[in-house]
């Protein structure tokens, strides 16, 4: 089969690989594990005749039927707890909640059954609750939440959040393969990013769940960061570079569990950590690397480890409000330029 | 057909049934008023030539089949009882929950359904599991937190669950388990199985969110779906009066567009015969069904509840009606049993019980370290155990 094509389907079965824009990666995932696994089915509001607020779910339903692609009513605890039945009955959902913003009312079904299934009476729950996230697209309080947080306390969810094409339809096939319930991420800004246009391979591939990736190797200082903020670390990279300064970039990839092991080698490689995630500071998913790096690589670090983060507030609708709410590749230029004088 | 609506408009007054009545074409601001349902419906028991209360007999159950119902509810009462005896000894780690009253419901619906079929109980459902084959011993395991329980003591009583004999166990989130049980009959289509699921609910489970969306997208995609709500007056100690403003719980049903019945819940042949023809509804491609089976809890929320906020006299009007008693006079005065043959069925029960009490008191508690494990696959990501300080081997 040709991949050479660069243009991109819509509503007609993808291609495999080829060049595309994250959002294509996703459905490109979608459709060939829908294809692969009869067991495999996409449930949510939207997702079918619409394909999803987003079109992620784009021409699913003409090519696998209202049986596999079910629209649900504005229901986000009916669509988690289907869900989780579903899977006990061995079936691989994908749900999706139209803004991720949505999934506090999904909270309970997702914390007390799905994340504590397998724990109580081994019924593992292989389950994926992806949706769109992340802020930086002037859509207000309610469109543009980064829930991570929300679910890093609680034992038995998996949480992905990829910065390229090639990582997101690498996870979300890894995620509908993994036997635990993983939530994955999508930062909308990526979805049709002219940048994150490449060329995928036609094999069949996954990202492992769990592993973080050297975005930019460096020698002088560490960003552990993820999602969308992965562009803003790699921009200031750059510019750091140009003023003498050799960055590593890590991105997570795997909020949860996390990667341990990339985030102490990294720590111990060049002694001076930032953390940049474009959630609230508070009690974000910045604290908690910071806690594990100075508990298990103290000795050597050479500066404390800083975070850089949204400030403590819902985000603001208007451009300037949400501006000054979102880290800039100013405050990393900034961070990091105090680590260096350390 | 027709005109029996008009009547019914009509009959309920409001600017449409005026204007049916009228003969005029224009009938105002409001096309139409719904009435709700104006008065809870009585429960009327069937009583035998002595004049006493029994239950129906517009059944098909088998004499056979009435004994196994009869060996089911006696099993039911006698492992509760067996669980007070055990928790007051202080083997059991934490509460018990009673259905003492209200066993004819879980025990009927139950046994109307074919094996393939799922439950999921609330707490006072333990009839219902055990109709599902789940073993006393597999219970009082549990409820001692032992080793040898099906969730070796992670979770509590009844807290757990069994696929293969179609029992999907709950969590304390009340209304949680009607959108699982929704996926488990979506899955169930989409294999191509002919599966029916009940779920539980109370008067007070009813009141939450996930209720009404777990019944809604049932009901919109046509699964089969039985939910049976015990409307058994309390929840915790918050009267149904202040749980919903309906007068039956059944009248919900119509806000879901499927339909509602109700039952005598102290009848448990009435239990398994309403439930019998949901599931074939259901499973013929009827759709979802609301069941409310009136009946009473008559032990508090769990041992510890002094039932303080009961009015006067409820208990012993209630105690009258115990629907174990009822069963067995009509059992009796139906001549499907003597009273020898229903002795011999319990004495058989209290030997199970008491051979499945003495198992699941000889399991061993739970090695410490096992609550690190199964948190995830642990072929995938390694158990969550004890961090050691700074994390570090020295």
């Amino acid at each position: 089969m040709s991949t050479a094509t660069k243009k991109e389907h819509k509503s007609n079965r993808p291609a495999r690989g080829g060049v595309v824009t994250f959002v294509e990666a996703i459905r490109q995932g979608l459709w060939e594990e829908l294809e692969r696994d009869p067991t495999v089915f996409v449930i949510g509001e939207d997702v079918g005749a619409y394909g999803g607020a987003f079109k992620v779910t784009d021409g699913l339903l003409d090519e696998f039927g209202e049986g596999r692609v079910i629209d649900t009513p504005i229901s986000e605890a009916a669509i988690v707890g289907a869900a989780c039945g579903a899977a006990l009955m061995g079936m691989r959902p994908v749900a999706e909640f139209q803004f991720i913003d949505f999934i506090s009312a999904g909270f309970d079904m997702l914390t007390n059954y799905a994340a504590k299934c397998r724990y109580r009476w081994g019924a593992g729950l292989p389950t994926v609750f992806r949706g769109p996230c992340g802020a930086g697209v002037h859509s207000g309080p309610f469109h543009s939440l980064n829930a991570e947080a929300f679910f890093q306390n609680t034992a038995g969810l998996k949480m992905v959040e990829p910065s390229t094409a090639y990582d997101a339809k690498g996870l979300i096939k890894a995620a509908i393969r993994d036997p635990d319930p993983v939530i994955y991420f999508e930062h909308k800004k990526l979805y049709r990013l002219p940048r994150l246009r490449e060329e995928l391979p036609e094999d069949d591939y996954t990202v492992p769940i769990g592993k973080a990736r050297t975005a930019r190797e460096g020698r002088d200082l560490s960003i552990i960061t993820f999602g969308a903020q992965v562009l803003n670390a790699l921009d200031a990279a750059d510019e750091l570079e140009r003023e003498g300064l050799d960055v590593e970039v890590i991105d997570l990839r795997t909020l949860a569990p996390m990667d341990k092991e990339a985030i102490l080698a990294t720590a111990k490689k060049t002694s001076k950590v930032m953390i940049l995630h474009e959630a609230s500071r508070t009690g974000g998913l910045g604290g908690e690397i910071a806690a594990t790096i100075t508990e298990e690589a103290f000795e050597w670090l050479d500066a404390p480890v800083v975070r850089v983060a949204a400030t403590d507030t819902p985000v603001p609708y208007s451009p300037p409000l949400e501006e000054y709410h979102l880290p800039q590749v100013k405050d990393v230029l900034a961070a990091a330029r105090r680590l260096a004088a350390y | 057909m027709k005109n029996e609506t008009q009547t019914r408009v009509a009959a309920r007054g409001g600017a449409q049934g005026k204007a049916a009545r009228d003969g005029k074409s224009d009938a105002g601001a409001v096309l139409a008023e719904v009435a709700p349902v104006a008065e809870e419906v009585v429960v009327r028991e069937p009583v035998n030539e002595k004049g006493e209360t029994v239950c129906t007999s517009d059944t098909t159950l088998t004499a056979e089949q009435l004994l196994e119902l009869y060996r089911h509810l006696m099993l039911t009462r006698l492992v509760e009882e067996k669980l007070v005896n055990l928790y007051r000894q202080t083997k059991v780690v934490g509460g018990v929950f009673r259905s003492l009253g209200q066993e004819a419901t879980a025990v009927g619906s139950a046994y109307a359904l074919r094996p393939g079929d799922f439950i999921t109980p609330l707490i006072r459902d333990l009839g219902a599991v055990l109709v599902k084959g789940i073993r006393p011993r597999e219970i009082f395991a549990q409820y001692m937190a032992k080793a040898w329980g099906p969730s070796e003591g992670r979770d509590l009583n009844i807290h757990f669950g069994d696929m293969a004999r179609g029992f999907v166990g709950p969590i304390s989130h009340l209304g949680d388990m009607v959108p699982v049980m929704t996926g488990v009959v979506l899955a169930a289509r989409l294999q191509q199985k002919d599966a029916v699921a009940v779920a539980y609910i109370g008067d007070g489970g009813m009141s939450t969110g996930a209720f009404h969306e777990g019944l809604n997208f049932a009901a919109v995609q046509r699964l089969p779906l039985v939910v049976i709500a015990e409307a058994n007056h309390y929840a915790y100690s918050t009267p149904t009066s202040k749980q919903t403003a309906v007068k039956n719980l059944a009248d919900k049903a119509a806000g879901y567009g499927i339909p509602g019945y109700i039952v005598d819940g102290n009848d448990v042949v009435a239990c398994y015969e309403v439930t019998r023809r949901a599931a074939e509804f259901a499973r013929g491609g009827g759709g979802a069904v609301l069941i409310e089976a009136k009946t009473y809890r008559r032990k508090g929320h769990a041992e510890h509840d002094d039932q303080r906020y009961l009015p006067e006299g409820e208990l012993e009007f209630w105690e009258k009606k115990d629907p174990v008693d009822r069963f067995q006079r009509h059992l009796l005065s139906q001549g499907v049993a003597t009273q020898e043959k229903l002795d011999e069925i319990v004495s058989n029960v209290k030997r199970e019980i008491d051979e499945d009490a003495a198992w699941a008191e000889s399991s061993p508690m739970p090695e410490a370290e096992k609550a690190a494990f199964n948190v995830f696959d642990n072929s995938v990501v390694p158990p969550a155990f004890r961090p050691k300080v700074f994390g570090r081997d020295e």
